[in-house]
């Protein structure tokens, strides 16, 4: 798959400075944007627009720093990155084991309304796993310098892509477990959650 | 290299913008100084007239006067079926594009479009003297893949090649860039007539970054007129006991009437209103209080997609800088009140808001033609798009507010042996379920070669360009061959329906142009004979008995013509009555009377400021 670091000239390092990020982002949409290219031939244009996207493509998995996390794995891995592909870590027993108690409550849920007691715990639940959601994610970025530094001395990266891998899995199996208690408690509104990156 | 025109297409008016020699963008006028041109089109027995002439065909010819017709652009019966019942033309249900019948010929909203587009264009041919044939049209920033085309087809369909359609807040946004109005981060609250649209951007180094857009492309100020018509009919119900709902014309007469108090209830607290019907005469004083009562769930209905648009950008309201108003439904205080509540400042309008669209347009104009190299504007894609997959789900392949051009592959097999073809059906929305997202197109990919199950690997490339526009390509790995698409567009018009649409307005170029005249003559025609008319109840015992006689043959005689297709004789008819009449309006001067000639209909009102 395409290197998107490559694309900005940038080393495959997880800490980018947002700043001179946005700056080349925007000399490189100046350079490829086809509004520019409106005079040239239909295979310039062509290949303004491909250029283009790829540019702006390349921006989106690079501007937030979990998102650039995920593009990572998925270059490491040589996969093809999209919107719902999750790392196909396993989820740690001990978090499912955890968790057996919510799914129940789930379950229970489910099956009949929720009376006022079980939606209140089941949101103080829900809050409680948004937090350890966002945990993981802090977690993800604050590994960015441990990274760099593999990169930097040249070392083996399979162990820190392996613990990547992991927090992310955990990230998206508690986004599944979020977004079924949401459901559970008829909060849902049926549009797909797209995080920002 | 010839001209770019900036043009915005409204729901309620259309404007043409141009770049002067001096770098300024303008508006050009009409040969009466209009800039507005009513974006309303009449199908008269003698052919089709667009703006003001058709805007007097409402009250008199509701069913064959088309008025916002953008609101029908690339929809389907579903998404019309509730709007059609609140307008007075026929709209025919059908499976896919929406059709409107006039007597015995049906129209799509495409075409009814390029009335007013090709008129903008002979405004702008006749003020800068020179073939205008290329533009960059407005649409609503939260206008989807199949608005977008048919707004394009409109373009074409009207002669002109649009190259570039771009979103009306952006847009906006550019207007107030050109002029350095507005910098750092700021949102663009677009009340129109008949959409809103709200955009997130950041302004720097000229680069002008969309960060987040949503909207409501059913939602605006023709909702306003319509809940004070629906309490106006209920009041003369109350007043007079008449029932007025089913009477077209009184309803238009109201709905002009409405529209009109609901803009001079902006500056004032109170607007009279007058309307004389069949029979009586209906008056009713409305407050800015009874307005704000009425359209208050309207605008607190914008107020959804601003947080999801804040959300989406991943900012907090205390974050924006600046926030600007465009659209001519934000000159009304409730909605002014409410956007200063949710964004906690003050927002600004320094550019004229129902001007500022067409400026920007005619900016990104003069960028494409290389006239401006400074200046970039990166938009978005203001919904996701996907394919549908097993068990009639959505798979994102590309999330709203992604910076466009966009494009992501995806991969395709076959599931029988031998199977030479793949279907696809893309979509476009923010459901998870294929059903309640909104159906672009399917696709067919054919010319496989036969090959066991699974074996063949056809890239599919979804490409959105800088239109906002979705392009497919294909072609299978294995054999490096272009696999064929063909595209079912489900609620657009194909590429032959485009075609023989340009074929056939050229062959009506020329007998609209002649009926527009002879509608303008025969409207004017029977302004002269109602004021005379008028005068001659008021005055008669001014003028001598023989100059009654004059006057009364003067009349016989332009009423004679008035119905016929003589122009000619209308007019030098009309100039007739108009001189031998000249004896009674001094003395209806004389006589200090002068004013009460002027017993004015509702939408004479309408054209004062």
């Amino acid at each position: 798959m395409t290197d998107y670091f490559e694309v900005f000239g940038l080393p495959r390092k997880l800490r980018i400075d947002p700043e001179a990020l946005q700056r080349s982002f925007y000399e490189l949409s100046r350079r490829h944007h086809p509004d520019f290219h409106q005079g040239a031939g239909a295979e310039a244009q062509a290949r303004a627009l491909e250029a283009s996207a790829l540019v702006n493509r390349a921006y989106r998995a690079l501007r937030d720093p979990l998102a650039r996390v995920e593009y990572l794995i998925a270059l490491e891995e040589g996969r093809e990155l999209r919107e719902e592909t999750t790392a196909k870590a396993k989820v740690p027993m001990d978090l499912l084991a955890e968790m057996l108690e919510v799914q129940e409550a789930l379950e229970e849920a489910k099956a009949s309304e929720p009376t006022e007691e079980t939606a209140a715990q089941l949101r103080e639940e829900r809050q409680r796993l948004q937090e350890r959601y966002q945990a993981e994610a802090d977690a993800l970025v604050a590994a960015a310098p441990e990274w760099d530094a593999v990169i930097d001395a040249g070392g083996e990266r399979r162990g820190l892509v392996e613990r990547f891998k992991q927090r992310l899995a955990v990230r998206a199996y508690l986004r599944t477990v979020i977004d079924d208690l949401t459901q559970a408690l008829g909060e849902d509104d049926g549009r797909v959650a797209h995080r920002r990156h | 290299m010839s001209r770019i025109v900036g043009i915005d297409l409204g729901t309620t008016n259309s404007l043409v913008a141009y770049v002067d020699g001096a770098g300024v963008p303008r508006v050009i006028p009409d040969e009466a100084g209009r800039k507005l041109l009513p974006s309303i089109v009449a199908y008269t027995p003698n052919g089709v007239v667009v703006g003001e002439t058709a805007r007097r065909q409402l009250a008199r010819h509701p069913r064959r006067t088309i008025y916002s017709v953008k609101r029908f652009m690339g929809r389907g019966w579903d998404d019309v079926r509730d709007e059609a019942r609140h307008v007075p033309f026929a709209i025919v249900p059908s499976a896919e594009v929406v059709r409107i019948r006039i007597e015995d010929r049906e129209v799509t909203p495409p075409e009814v479009s390029a009335h007013v587009l090709r008129a903008l264009k002979q405004q702008a041919e006749r003020h800068l003297g020179e073939a205008i044939e290329r533009s960059v049209i407005t649409v609503p920033a939260y206008f989807n893949d199949a608005q977008r085309q048919a707004t394009k087809d409109a373009g074409r369909i009207a002669g002109l090649d649009v190259l570039r359609i771009v979103n009306e807040p952006t847009a906006a946004s550019l207007a107030y860039g050109l002029q350095r109005l507005a910098q750092g981060v700021i949102a663009v609250y677009d009340l129109g007539g008949g959409t809103f649209d709200i955009s997130i951007l950041r302004v720097k180094d000229g680069v002008f970054e969309v960060l987040a857009t949503n909207g409501n492309t059913h939602l605006g100020g023709d909702d306003f007129d319509r809940a004070l018509v629906q309490w106006l009919l209920a009041d003369v119900h109350a007043q007079h006991g008449v029932d007025l709902a089913a009477d077209q014309e009184a309803v238009q007469e109201l709905r002009l009437g409405a529209e009109a108090a609901k803009c001079r209830l902006s500056s004032e607290e109170r607007a009279a209103l007058t309307i004389p019907f069949e029979g009586f005469t209906y008056h009713r004083d409305i407050t800015r209080t009874d307005l704000e009562q009425l359209i208050a769930p309207l605008v607190d209905a914008t107020l959804g997609p601003c947080r999801m648009a804040l959300a989406d950008a991943g900012l907090a309201a205390a974050e924006i800088d600046e926030v600007v108003l465009v659209g001519g439904s934000t000159r009304v205080p409730l909605v002014r009140q409410r956007v200063e509540e949710i964004f906690g400042k003050t927002p600004h309008s320094q550019l004229n808001p129902d001007e500022v669209v067409a400026l920007g347009a005619a900016v990104q104009a003069q960028i494409l033609a290389g006239g401006i190299t400074d200046m970039l504007l990166l938009d978005v894609t203001p919904l996701s798009l996907g394919i549908e997959t097993l068990g009639g789900i959505v798979s994102v392949l590309i999330p709203r507010n992604t910076t466009i051009p966009t494009l992501a592959k995806e991969y395709f097999t076959t599931s029988v042996d031998g199977q030479t073809a793949v279907d696809m059906h893309v979509l476009q929305g923010e459901r998870e379920l294929a059903k309640d997202n909104r159906s672009l197109a399917r696709f067919d990919l054919s010319g496989i070669d036969p090959m066991p199950a699974g074996m063949p690997r056809i890239e599919v490339t979804f490409l959105i360009d800088a239109n906002g526009i979705l392009q497919v390509q294909s072609k299978e790995l294995r054999t490096g061959k272009a696999a064929s698409i063909e595209v079912k567009p489900t609620y657009g018009l194909s590429e032959e329906q485009v075609s023989q649409m340009v074929e056939d307005s050229f062959t009506h170029a020329e007998a609209d142009v002649n009926a527009r005249l002879l509608i303008e003559t025969r409207t004017e025609a029977e302004t002269v004979l109602n004021h005379v008319r008028r005068a001659l109840a008021q005055a008669m015992d001014l003028i001598r008995p023989d100059e009654r006689e004059t006057i009364d043959r003067a009349i016989a005689a332009l009423q004679a013509v008035e119905g016929g297709t003589d122009r000619d004789a209308i007019r030098e008819r009309t100039i007739e009555l108009n001189q031998v009449t000249e004896r009674l309006a001094e003395a209806m001067m004389d006589a200090a009377l002068k004013g009460a000639v002027a017993s004015r209909r509702a939408d004479e009102i309408l054209k004062e400021p």
